[in-house]
């Protein structure tokens, strides 16, 4: 009843998009459609990428749909269950855990390793490591991002600084002389208390796995993260940064042109609002700079998009050429100049475009240096435990030890079914 | 007694022709109102979620479990705070605002009636997620208009939205705002339904403006009040708009909503078991409030 009742709606979809399309091309055209989804303004460009890749090969065509970032991971999980995956979709990769979890994606790895375009040896590999989940691959990296620092240059040097310190110690020092030149609604350093990158980026500097057992339980409250977590709620209570929520900051350019702040962590979307947005006045007066860490250079996140294939494309080869023609050097860039995300590929960011800007290099230097999170469905849930519970340490409602108790326990039980899916699958295959 | 038996005899071909009229209506009802709710009542006995999606089997019976575990997280009561905060704070304030525009506005003595009554009724109209973007600039910390008020009658700026204790008033003020003249239009009614017969005979006994807005007034609007009371709170009980456009439920949960939990539960994170489970505690919530409130009115009208 449901599979004939699903398999009329498929039909029915069909017949829409059939007509939605237009029917006025040959019934006799036999190039296979893809459909490729993809999201916000990624969704818009990768359009104009298209043509090129239809006309080396003429046998494809390519149904490119644009989703909103906001609706996307629902209509995304709406199309598994109604079967009505497109064959590719580019997937936030924090994500792949989830729809690997859904067995809804096709594993890549012998695809990748017979391809003379896809080659693993040239993408980051903290970037291509959140694609693997449990030994195999689901997605291959399409853009990377991580975060950074984003400095006034003519701050740190009032502070006695020429370039970012690159250790907690000094970065700190830093901050408390910038401190003292400012006046008291001023601060050195912003970060929203409801962003979680930043307490768990600390975290993975001082060595935490974030979950452990295989993803059973939360390790919050352990040593390693401990001592992150310390750094970070240390700086709200010396007034280094100030305890704002993310809808409470209102132009964050503003503040940084009026040296409200002094240093701001992001991601590289934020270059281009960066060089819009702020005065001509102060556009040699910021820079980016790689994190620093516990005793030296830091990590940061592997973020940025994947490009998976569904299991239940029809097809596949077609939709991998596709997936190899948008992992080449050469689009790579295209699609980097379309819109300034940065490319998986090392290759690509030998291009003077890459290279030489100065605010890309900070990037470049982080991605070496880059930590993907736990490959567990559950990470984006558990993410907005480390928001909530951190918040209640640094607006001081509870101590660092009960708060990072609180979030394990929290974690132990969105956990729950995946420990209980873990343990049936070791007794079967006793 | 002999009455009822005979007011029941109904002869048996009318009785048939009766379900036969019935029958689409309560066929519709069944499929879209009552089998829906037992599915749900049956699916608030699993922890069917994201992997219940997956395969069938990832779906565990676990009876009461979602219901226990609810009753036990800490979150789900400070939801259910925060939804009565708003519903006993807000409610009677959205009753008393609209009662005061309405008397107002039956006033003889103001003019342009219609005008005003075009104006308190706009924001019932305007689409809740423009108004809520607009008033979050309003509240505004910074830079806010409220504030900037304020600081002319020498109050030190507030964090509206960002601090714990001021988050539920703002939205409560802002929800008032909204909402108070569709109680308005149906005050007005109430209050043009009113003889004027019993004014003018008050006030020849001499009968001040406050002893007949307490002895006629009042009295004859209490059906309407009712109504007004019933409809108000089921509405207040299932905040959701506000806070998910203003605050998403923070700072500190403070404007999560029993709604705004259930919805991140089952469309967030895909709990739907566990979702399907605060439904019904909600549902048995309003239930209680509401049968609270008709006995009250109850022993008063007795």
């Amino acid at each position: 009843m449901t599979l004939c009742r699903r398999a009329a709606f498929v039909h029915l979809m069909f017949v829409v998009a059939a007509a939605a399309t237009g029917c006025s091309r040959d019934a006799g055209d036999q190039r296979a459609t893809l459909r490729l989804w993809a999201m916000g303004r990624e969704g818009e460009v990768v359009s104009e990428l298209i043509p090129a890749f239809e006309r080396e090969h003429p046998g494809i065509r390519v149904q490119v749909q644009q989703i909103p970032w906001s609706a996307a991971h629902e209509k995304l999980l709406t199309a598994y269950v109604g079967d009505a995956t497109p064959d590719i979709a580019m997937l936030g990769n924090t994500w792949v855990p989830e729809f690997v979890a859904l067995d809804a994606l096709e594993p890549l790895d012998s695809l990748v390793a017979s391809s003379t375009y896809v080659r693993r040896s040239d993408y980051f590999p903290g970037i291509w490591s959140t694609n693997v989940v449990n030994g195999a691959t689901y997605g291959v990296p399409w853009y990377v991002d991580t975060r950074v620092l984003f400095y006034r240059t003519d701050l740190l040097a009032k502070a006695g600084y020429d370039k970012m310190p690159a250790t907690w110690r000094e970065w700190r020092a830093a901050m408390v002389r910038i401190k003292a030149g400012m006046s008291p609604r001023q601060f050195p350093l912003l970060i929203p208390i409801t962003e979680w990158p930043p307490p768990v980026i600390m975290g993975l500097q001082t060595g935490s796995a974030l979950l452990r057992d295989d993803g059973r339980y939360g390790a919050f409250s352990q040593p390693p993260f401990k001592k992150g977590f310390e750094f970070y709620s240390g700086l709200f209570r010396d007034s280094l940064a100030p305890v704002l929520s993310g809808s409470e900051i209102s132009n964050i350019y503003q503040e940084f042109e009026r040296g409200n702040i002094a240093m701001y962590i992001s991601g590289p979307w934020q270059i281009g609002e960066f060089t819009n947005r702020l005065p001509r006045a102060l556009q040699d007066k910021w820079m980016t700079a790689a994190l620093p860490g516990v005793d030296g250079p830091g990590v940061s996140l592997a973020g940025g998009a994947s490009l998976s294939l569904f299991r239940s494309s029809a097809h596949k080869k077609e939709a991998w050429k596709l997936m190899e023609y948008l992992s080449r050097p050469d689009i790579q860039l295209q699609f980097y100049k379309l819109t300034g995300d940065l490319p998986a590929r090392r290759e690509a960011w030998r291009d003077s475009s890459l290279a030489g800007n100065r605010y890309a290099r900070a990037f470049r230097e982080q991605l070496d240096r880059v930590v993907p999170t736990p490959p567990v469905p559950e990470w984006e849930q558990i993410t907005t435990k480390v928001i909530e519970h951190g918040e209640r340490a640094v607006r001081g409602r509870n101590s660092i030890d009960d708060a990072l108790a609180g979030l394990d326990r929290d974690v132990d039980v969105i956990l729950e079914k995946r420990r209980w899916l873990m343990e049936r699958r070791t007794a079967e295959r006793r | 007694m002999q009455m009822t038996a005979s007011r029941l005899r109904i002869p048996s071909e009318a009785n048939r022709a009766a379900w036969f009229f019935l029958a689409p209506a309560l066929a519709l009802i069944g499929i879209f109102f009552f089998l829906p709710v037992a599915a749900a009542m049956l699916l608030s006995l699993t922890d069917f979620d994201l992997y219940g999606i997956a395969s069938p089997l990832n779906t565990r019976f676990v009876g009461f479990q979602n219901y226990s575990r609810l009753l036990r997280t800490p979150d789900f009561w400070l939801a259910l705070r925060n939804t009565f905060y708003f519903a006993f704070v807000g409610g009677p304030l959205t009753i008393a605002v609209s009662l005061g525009a309405a008397l107002l506005l039956s006033s003889k003595l103001v003019r342009f009636k219609g005008v005003f009554r075009t104006i308190y009724f706009t924001p019932f109209v305007t689409t809740l997620v423009a108004v809520a973007i607009v008033w979050r600039y309003l509240y505004h910390a910074r830079y806010g208009f409220f504030n900037y008020a304020l600081s002319y009658i020498g109050v030190d700026p507030i964090d509206w939205l960002g601090d714990p204790n001021w988050a539920m008033p703002a939205i409560i003020l802002m929800a008032v705002w909204k909402g108070f003249g569709y109680n308005m239009l149906i005050f007005i009614a109430g209050l043009q339904a009113i003889p004027e017969e019993l004014y003018d005979a008050a006030e020849i006994d001499g009968a001040g403006t406050f002893r007949r807005f307490f002895s006629i007034t009042l009295p004859m609007l209490s059906p309407t009040l009712v109504f007004v009371t019933v409809i108000t709170m089921i509405g207040y009980f299932q905040l959701f708009a506000e806070p998910y456009v203003m605050t998403q439920g923070g700072p500190l949960r403070s404007t999560t909503s029993v709604v705004l939990l259930m919805y991140e539960e089952g469309f967030r994170w895909w709990r739907m078991g566990y979702a399907a489970a605060i439904a019904f505690v909600l549902f048995i919530v309003i239930l209680l409030a509401t049968l609270v409130q008709f006995r009250l009115q109850k022993e008063r009208d007795a």
